[in-house]
């Protein structure tokens, strides 16, 4: 999906139990970068957009640390599947799915996102 | 309460400790968790822990990072945990056992695990109050507790636990004295030689040791709580806390009230099986045991394989444990200390290879038979070579031995590849893996990398002391194999950093996007790229950046996607999320004025505050929003970035130098300021710092830094490649008594070929060391233009001073830019919960155990829990 530069307008929403939740303007993302936003129940996820538009969301909290930063950590393409890199200690998360792939006994959760 | 089930075989383990835990992992790994009902009885209040790195817990360890003991583990096989519960009776006839609880259960097969104690030496005033021992958690946190009120402390014991134990006490700010009977320290592990060495290095660190002399007596003060230590030549120690670490002795009691064999001087006597010799029902494992070769093993790579060759024969498989290694290395209090083989030489007829300079509490010796077969040895100081050396004992090495142990750079020193090992050398001695293992995860398991290997065959994964030779094999196998060692950056680029930067300086490359998908391989083109090769990309752009035609801005367009959190933030990212502030000091000269703005700002944000070790302050604790008006402050006050996110300068520290120092023979202060700021900002493969000292007393320490400047009566000398950090390095000396432009000429170049040729993530330490030719050659290019590249390296260092500007004063008037530093995007008012603090030493530091929490109910809020 390519989308033209003056979408502003459109919106990032997240599926929260079976509704959708809007987290913030489309544009304020940039292509291989992540935003955190704040969910109704206290936790928080991490939204990101790669280069083709396409948009993934999972949990922010790091599992290894605790801490709440996955959406600053930096992005990349692992055998066709996109991840993000822990900022902290650099475990890699597929963000389709949330699956760490330096352990795969570690996942977080993961997020449908659509634009609207 | 009887605890029995149908007609499940039932296994009881008493002990769960490291070696009662890998019992557990063999049992499962041979399916014996599935037939079996395994009980398992453990004394003390936590599951099994690493109690080999017990003393990393005064270096910030938490003991649930120690535990080795995952719970799902324990779940997945059905393994009945019951912690804090031991064994007190066990009747055989029944074949039953007791536990303190009151829980019973009858067993078919019964393991004791039960380790070790303390020796604790009968003298009066042994159990007053303030008298320890160093063996559990427990231990460790009574001593902490204790310490807090304590200001000297005495570790009875030089021995390897002692020794530990006294290095514990010092890092808890305790003035350290070791007392030990033997007339050396580590007298087990090393000899006379080897002592004096420990000795002179373990003085040198401020602590006091007195060998020779015992402890008569514990003397105790009025309210009971120790006061000091009587010794045997009469005299008297002062000191509030004693350790006791006199040796362990097998914890065999439960063995000996229920009628099995024990050796005459302690141990549960077993077979080559591990099976008590008197009664095929019970076996006995680890630091309990006494082994069919008469020893009771004290380290725990053979208590693990006494616990596999346990299970195998429960199994009914074959395996037999008839005695072990007892090799080391460790590092005591930094110290390198490493015995093997026959250490002592006890062999007929052998000889020894000795090299010892005390000065620098080096030693190390060989033990060769008549027919040159390496048969032990001890190193002090430098145990680089341990790994290799265990590995050839029992044969005749292919070089002579003394170049073994010569120092490198003695001229003669050889360097011996693990590639010249047997493939039946054991590599990694807490798992027991061969050379051969380790070939064959590459050639049959077709293993490709170091983490890969170390899954496949566990090597490496225990003390870790063979992971370097490891990763020397596994890159020989794999070209040995044919496979050519992928040298490419990462799974995106073919090409080494030094390729793309030539790629991106000869094309004019300014997009990582347009290198990536004309340059990349083929499978990554197009795609997202990598942690890897993003920030190294990014980071070659930042410095060509003028050249290039590139913003030199980091958060211009898509740059901003290339940098790692930190550089994305300006700022360095803590453990909870928060980030600490370093504004620039050049040459660590500050003026009053500023050092009040930096005060009120740190105060006026509830920062916590801490001198760096590069002659600046650092603020931390700053959430992602504080900082745009943190940095709005320091702006106004004339402070710029720091840069101590970056790959790129840090600090140019100086010493007060000629304008006030009596020795001082040139302006270094003033020559560090200059070289601060000419060089700020510059991005470069790896960090980069230096110094500036104004006499050859050398208090800047300019010789550990990248570049290090050495006032004398005719100008400058320069030293490259010196490094402190992990793996220190003493700079060499590039060139002398240079004008101050010469000085700047040749750092330009320096640091220009530097940043083009080394790999990412290389300090120029190693570089020098890795690039071919060395320094000679870096001296050639940089000194003599051999390459003819001179003129360009220096255009390009001016490009870079030129368009330099300060990367927080460019971000603050951009409100597209400081719309990205917040928490939340759809809340920005709203700071991250996790990241709060509690109070500690009149500052503040992270609420730690709200990491692992997630989240805390609001009534639940800590007291002093600040949510600033
Ligand atoms: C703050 C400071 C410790 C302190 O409280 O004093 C510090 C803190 C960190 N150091 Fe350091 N180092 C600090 C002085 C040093 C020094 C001393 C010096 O510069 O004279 C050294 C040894 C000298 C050297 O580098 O050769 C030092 C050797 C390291 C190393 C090992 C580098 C090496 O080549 O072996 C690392 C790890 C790395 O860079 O890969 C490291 C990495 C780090 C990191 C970046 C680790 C991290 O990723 O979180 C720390 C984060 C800093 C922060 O959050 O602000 N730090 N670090 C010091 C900041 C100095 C400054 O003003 O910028
Ligand atoms: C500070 C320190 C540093 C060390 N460093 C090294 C090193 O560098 N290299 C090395 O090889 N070794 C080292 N060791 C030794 C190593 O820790 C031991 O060899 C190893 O822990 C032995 O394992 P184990 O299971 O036999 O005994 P332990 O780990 O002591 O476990 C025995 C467990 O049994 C429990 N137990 C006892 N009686 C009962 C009962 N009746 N019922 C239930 N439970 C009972 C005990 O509470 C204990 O938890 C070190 C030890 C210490 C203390
Ligand atoms: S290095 Fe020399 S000039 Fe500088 S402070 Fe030390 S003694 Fe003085
Ligand atoms: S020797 Fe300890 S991990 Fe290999």
């Amino acid at each position: 999906m390519t989308l033209a530069p003056e979408t502003t307008d459109l919106k990032i929403e997240l599926a929260l139990d079976g509704d959708w939740f809007t987290v913030c303007d489309l544009s304020t993302l940039l292509p291989g970068r992540g935003v955190a936003a704040l969910l109704p129940d206290g936790r928080q996820a991490a939204i990101f957009r790669d280069r083709c538009g396409d948009l993934f969301a999972i949990d922010n909290r790091d599992p290894f640390t605790g801490a709440a930063v996955l959406s600053r950590g930096l992005t990349g393409t692992h055998r066709g599947r996109p991840f993000v890199a822990s900022p902290l200690l650099k475990q890699r998360f597929d963000l389709t799915s949330g699956e760490c792939l330096d352990d795969e006994t570690v996942r977080v959760t993961a997020y449908q996102v659509r634009i609207a | 309460m009887t605890a029995t089930e149908g007609a499940t075989p039932t296994i009881v383990l008493v002990g769960h400790g490291m070696v009662g835990q890998r019992f557990l992992e063999a049992l499962a790994e041979r399916g014996l968790t599935a037939t079996h009902r395994v009980v398992v009885l453990c004394e003390e209040p936590r599951p099994a822990y690493d109690r080999v790195q017990l003393t990393s817990y005064f270096s910030g360890t938490t003991p649930e990072d120690l535990s080795m003991t995952d719970m799902e583990f324990i779940k997945d096989h059905g393994i009945e945990l019951y912690v804090g519960d031991p064994a007190e009776s066990v009747d055989r006839e029944a074949r039953r056992v007791t536990a303190r609880s009151g829980l019973v259960v009858d067993y078919d097969v019964l393991v004791l695990a039960t380790g070790s104690y303390p020796f604790v030496p009968p003298v009066p005033g042994k159990d007053a109050e303030g008298c320890f021992v160093y063996r559990t958690i427990e231990d460790l946190l009574a001593i902490e507790e204790y310490a807090k009120k304590a200001q000297v402390g005495a570790v009875v014991g030089g021995g390897l636990l002692g020794l530990e134990a006294a290095g514990a006490l010092k890092g808890l700010g305790l003035t350290s004295h070791i007392v030990e009977f033997a007339p050396r320290l580590m007298p087990v592990q090393v000899d006379d030689g080897g002592g004096a060495a420990l000795l002179r290095t373990i003085e040198e660190m401020g602590l006091s040791v007195h060998t020779g002399v015992g402890t008569q007596e514990v003397v105790v003060g009025e309210d009971g709580s120790v006061t000091g230590m009587k010794l045997s030549d009469g005299s008297e120690l002062a000191t509030d806390l004693v350790v006791f670490s006199a040796g362990v002795r097998p914890r065999d009691q439960l063995a000996r009230d229920c009628g099995l064999t024990v050796g005459e001087r302690g141990g549960i006597t077993v077979d080559e099986q591990c099976r008590t010799v008197a009664d095929p029902h019970v076996f006995a494992i680890g630091e309990c045991a006494l082994a069919s070769d008469g020893r009771v093993y004290g380290l725990v790579a053979p208590g693990y394989e006494q616990a596999e060759t346990a299970a195998a024969t429960i199994a009914s498989d074959e395996a037999s444990f008839t005695g072990a290694d007892l090799s080391t290395k460790l590092k005591l209090l930094g110290v390198d200390v490493a015995s093997f083989g026959d250490a002592h030489g006890t062999a007929e007829d052998c000889l020894d290879v000795v090299y010892s300079d005390s000065r620098a509490g080096l030693y190390k010796k060989l033990v060769i038979g008549r027919d040159g077969t390496l048969l032990g040895g001890i190193l002090v100081g430098d145990a680089e070579a341990y790994g290799t050396l265990k590995a050839f004992t029992g044969s005749v090495p292919p070089v002579a031995p003394e170049s073994l142990v010569l120092p490198a750079g003695a001229g003669e020193s050889v360097q011996l590849g693990p590639s010249a090992l047997p493939d039946d050398a054991i590599v990694c001695s807490c798992h027991n893996v061969s050379k051969g293992t380790i070939r064959g995860a590459v050639t049959d398991h077709q293993c490709t990398t170091v983490p890969e290997v170390k899954k496949c065959t566990k090597a490496g994964t225990g003390c870790g002391s063979c992971v370097k030779v490891l990763g020397q094999l596994v890159n020989a196998e794999l070209e040995a194999s044919g496979v050519e060692v992928d040298k490419g950056l990462c799974g995106c680029f073919s090409q080494t950093r030094e390729e793309l930067y030539e790629i991106v300086l000869a094309l004019r490359i300014n997009t990582y996007q347009d290198l990536l998908d004309r340059h990349g391989r083929e499978e990554a083109r197009g795609g997202d790229g990598c942690e890897t090769c993003k920030p190294t990309v990014g980071s070659i752009i930042a410095s060509l950046a003028p050249t290039i035609g590139a913003s030199g801005y980091v958060l211009d367009g898509e740059q901003a996607s290339l940098q790692d959190t930190n550089d994305h933030f300006l700022a360095n990212l803590q453990k909870n999320g928060s980030y600490s502030v370093v504004p620039r000091i050049p040459g660590g000269e500050i003026a009053p004025e500023k050092l009040i703005v930096i005060g009120e700002i740190a105060r006026d944000f509830g920062l916590y505050t801490k001198i760096t070790g590069g002659q600046r302050i650092d603020m931390f604790g700053a959430r992602v929003e504080q900082l745009p008006l943190i940095w709005a402050r320091l702006v106004d006050a004339g402070f710029e970035s720091g840069h101590a996110y970056g790959k790129s300068l840090r600090t140019v520290k100086s010493c007060v130098g000629q304008t006030w120092c009596r020795y001082g023979v040139q302006d270094s202060v003033k020559m560090a300021i200059d070289l601060e700021l000419r060089y700020r900002g510059l991005r470069s493969p790896h960090k980069l710092k230096s110094a500036v000292s104004g006499c050859q007393r050398e208090c800047a320490e300019a010789q550990s830094k990248d570049f290090g400047v050495i006032a004398t009566a005719n100008g400058w000398n320069l030293y490259v490649g010196g490094n402190g950090g992990a793996t220190p390095r003493h700079a060499d000396l590039l060139a002398q008594d240079l004008s101050d432009a010469e000085l700047v000429r040749l750092i330009d170049r320096f640091l220009m070929f530097y940043i083009r040729t080394a790999d990412r993530l290389e300090r120029t330490s190693t570089w020098l060391e890795r690039i071919p030719g060395g320094l000679d050659h870096v001296r050639d290019v940089v000194v003599h233009d051999s390459l003819g590249i001179c003129d360009e390296l220096e255009q390009l260092m001016q490009a870079h001073v030129a368009h330099y500007r300060d990367e927080w004063a460019e971000t603050i008037n951009d409100p597209e830019k400081l719309s990205r530093f917040v928490s939340f995007v759809n809340a920005p008012d709203t700071p991250d919960p996790v990241v709060a603090f509690v109070p500690e030493r009149d500052q503040m530091k992270p609420d730690l155990p709200l990491l692992s929490i997630g989240m805390r109910p609001a009534a639940d809020v800590l007291e002093g829990s600040a949510q600033r």
